[in-house]
């Protein structure tokens, strides 16, 4: 008897510890969500009026959380009265080529630290590393006092070529490479493999999540770089979508015309999230392994 | 010794863009910070000394951004740490939804900084035409009605730190929740057989746990918070000086380039004191870790 007793007392300390969990479960999650709400607000709201008409959202005193009337004149309009497919094809071109280049000179800088001995290696990499604590600040006034003296203001090559440098880079694909066995190496070695083609046929194929990674995180990057880009372009036919918009605020559009500038934020912005709810998983993992805004 | 001279080759582009690009301009930072007058057209300068310094001290406009930056700092890096562990605890107490929530918190990173301040203007600045999106809802709780963009002092670094917790918050979230992850289970599992309070789960096994990351956090949240720029640009507009929210590294910029630009011996100066300073307090965080992580 005193045995059903206490299993009685046990279901219900179960039962009520449960209950307890539930509730602090709902609050969690209304807390959650709350902040999630707070995160995607932003983002409705450049949605929302971006739909608006003009008129109709001029005459909102008191702003509207709907609309019944949506439009996409605003659209028509951020591609016509500013030179916006202009600003997205310059970033497009300073992505791609900012990438492709850091790519080939990090894969070949890795590489050697990875795999090729040679004397003065160990005392190289350290002052590598040491570069890594150097803030961009500090070496952007004289980039552009010599991109400036080369008379490259206003050029691609002024934009893309001191945006390759990236140390960090180097260090996170060395370490990934150092992880493939050293006897494939040697096996081609003794195959007589030369160690350009190892390089392309082993060892980029096996990296490759990292170099995807890699290629990812510094899109982002590129795709959201404004000050350097703001430094040594003054030329609209130069700018960037960040840029750009900067430009849109301030002498586009007629300061008032806001619906129009947020379906250009909207076609700015829609890139970027494509990629991250495609490659959600991967941009994540590699941020966590080493990226930092800025 | 072919050997060495292929790796040296292999090495020869980074070599290149890292010399012309970081190590020749480091140099040449510091020695511009020491010429006096320097001009960029014709390159020459007036004499050396530390007169550049002396400059920025006294600059008011330089007070003011040092003043912005550390109000910024201050604020936004205890605050959004503490933000991001309350997140990661809650996100790690929960069973289901978790990715979702996951993935909606770091949209924020992946966006344009520029383009979303744009839409953060638009939500707190009151016009002529409209009070706006947060002054609605201020108002509907009995409040004032305050321009957050061209107002009161206040009222505009309460919109900057905002927009800075937002954007730097997925990062953080990002770190603690794996780091919460990782945290051994059996450690959970022999506190709740010797029936350990939760407030003492979570100081005792946790925090300890996780306070390499948090220290990491911090650490990277007081740089990233110094070099603050394009998130004030994107609230207020590139002339930062004339709306009074400048940070140091707007400050630099403006010696640069725009409208007061042109003074390369002042940003030079200028940046080297950020550095000084970043640097200071990055070495006070690291041996504080150090220290606690010795208990």
């Amino acid at each position: 008897m005193p045995d059903t007793k206490t299993r009685f007392t046990n279901e219900q300390i179960l039962r009520k510890t449960s209950r307890r969990r539930t509730i602090t479960h709902v609050v969690i999650y209304v807390l959650l969500a709350v902040w999630g709400i707070m995160v995607l607000f932003p983002f409705y709201w450049m949605l929302l009026t971006s739909i608006k008409g003009y008129g109709a959202y001029s005459s909102e005193y008191i702003p509207k959380f709907f609309t019944l009337s949506p439009t996409l004149e605003n659209y028509a309009e951020a591609f016509t009265a500013v030179p916006l497919a202009k600003y997205f094809l310059n970033t497009l071109i300073f992505t791609v080529f900012t990438t492709l280049l850091m790519m080939i000179v990090i894969i070949l800088a890795a590489f050697a630290f990875a795999r090729l001995e040679f004397r003065g290696k160990n005392v190289v990499f350290a002052l590598f590393l040491s570069l890594m604590m150097i803030p961009n600040e500090l070496v952007i006034i004289t980039n552009y006092v010599t991109i400036t003296d080369l008379d490259m203001r206003n050029t691609f090559l002024g934009l893309i070529l001191p945006s390759v440098t990236s140390v960090f880079y180097i260090y996170l694909l060395k370490e990934n490479f150092e992880a493939i066995p050293n006897e494939l190496y040697k096996a081609a070695k003794v195959d007589g493999t030369s160690d350009l083609k190892y390089l392309l046929r082993v060892m980029i194929p096996i990296s490759r999540p990292t170099i995807v990674t890699i290629v990812i995180l510094k899109v982002i990057e590129c795709w959201n770089s404004y000050v350097w880009p703001r430094l040594v372009t003054d030329d609209p036919d130069y700018y960037l979508v960040s840029n750009g918009i900067q430009e849109i605020r301030e002498n586009g559009f007629g300061r008032e015309n806001i619906p129009a500038m947020m379906a250009a934020v909207v076609v700015i912005s829609v890139p970027l999230i494509v990629i991250f709810l495609v490659f959600r998983k991967k941009i994540m993992e590699g941020v966590s392994r080493g990226g930092t805004k800025g | 010794m072919r050997n060495s001279f292929k790796g040296w080759l292999y090495l020869l582009p980074a070599i290149v863009f890292l010399g012309v690009f970081m190590v020749y301009p480091l140099i040449d930072v510091v020695v511009y910070s020491f010429e006096e007058n320097y001009n960029f057209a014709s390159q020459t300068y007036t004499g050396t000394g530390l007169f550049n310094y002396s400059y920025v001290l006294h600059d008011p406009y330089f007070a003011q951004a040092l003043k912005n930056t550390f109000i910024l700092v201050i604020i936004t890096v205890p605050l959004s740490t503490g933000l991001a562990l309350l997140v990661s605890l809650g996100l790690s107490k929960i069973p289901k939804l978790c990715g979702l929530f996951q993935t909606v918190y770091f949209l924020p990173y992946v966006t344009n900084t520029l383009a979303v301040g744009l839409v953060f203007m638009i939500l707190f600045k009151k016009t002529p035409y409209s009070d706006g999106m947060i002054n609605l809802l201020i108002k509907l709780f009995g409040g004032e009605a305050v321009d957050f963009i061209g107002g009161p002092y206040w009222a505009k670094m309460l919109v900057m730190c905002f927009y800075t917790v937002w954007i730097v918050l997925p990062f953080k979230i990002l770190i603690l929740t794996s780091a919460l992850a990782s945290v051994n289970e059996n450690y959970y599992k022999a506190a709740r057989v010797d029936g350990t309070r939760p407030t003492r789960i979570f100081f005792k096994i946790t925090l300890p746990m996780i306070a390499p990351m948090i220290f990491y956090l911090v650490i990277t949240g007081f740089i990233g918070a110094f070099k603050a720029y394009s998130d004030e640009v994107a609230l207020f507009g590139t002339d930062l000086n004339a709306a009074g929210m400048n940070t140091i590294v707007g400050y630099i910029y403006d010696m640069l380039y725009g409208n007061s630009g042109g003074y390369p011996s002042y940003a030079s100066a200028a940046a080297i004191i950020l550095f000084v300073i970043v640097f200071t307090i990055t070495c006070i965080n690291l041996s504080a870790s150090k220290r606690s992580r010795l208990f």
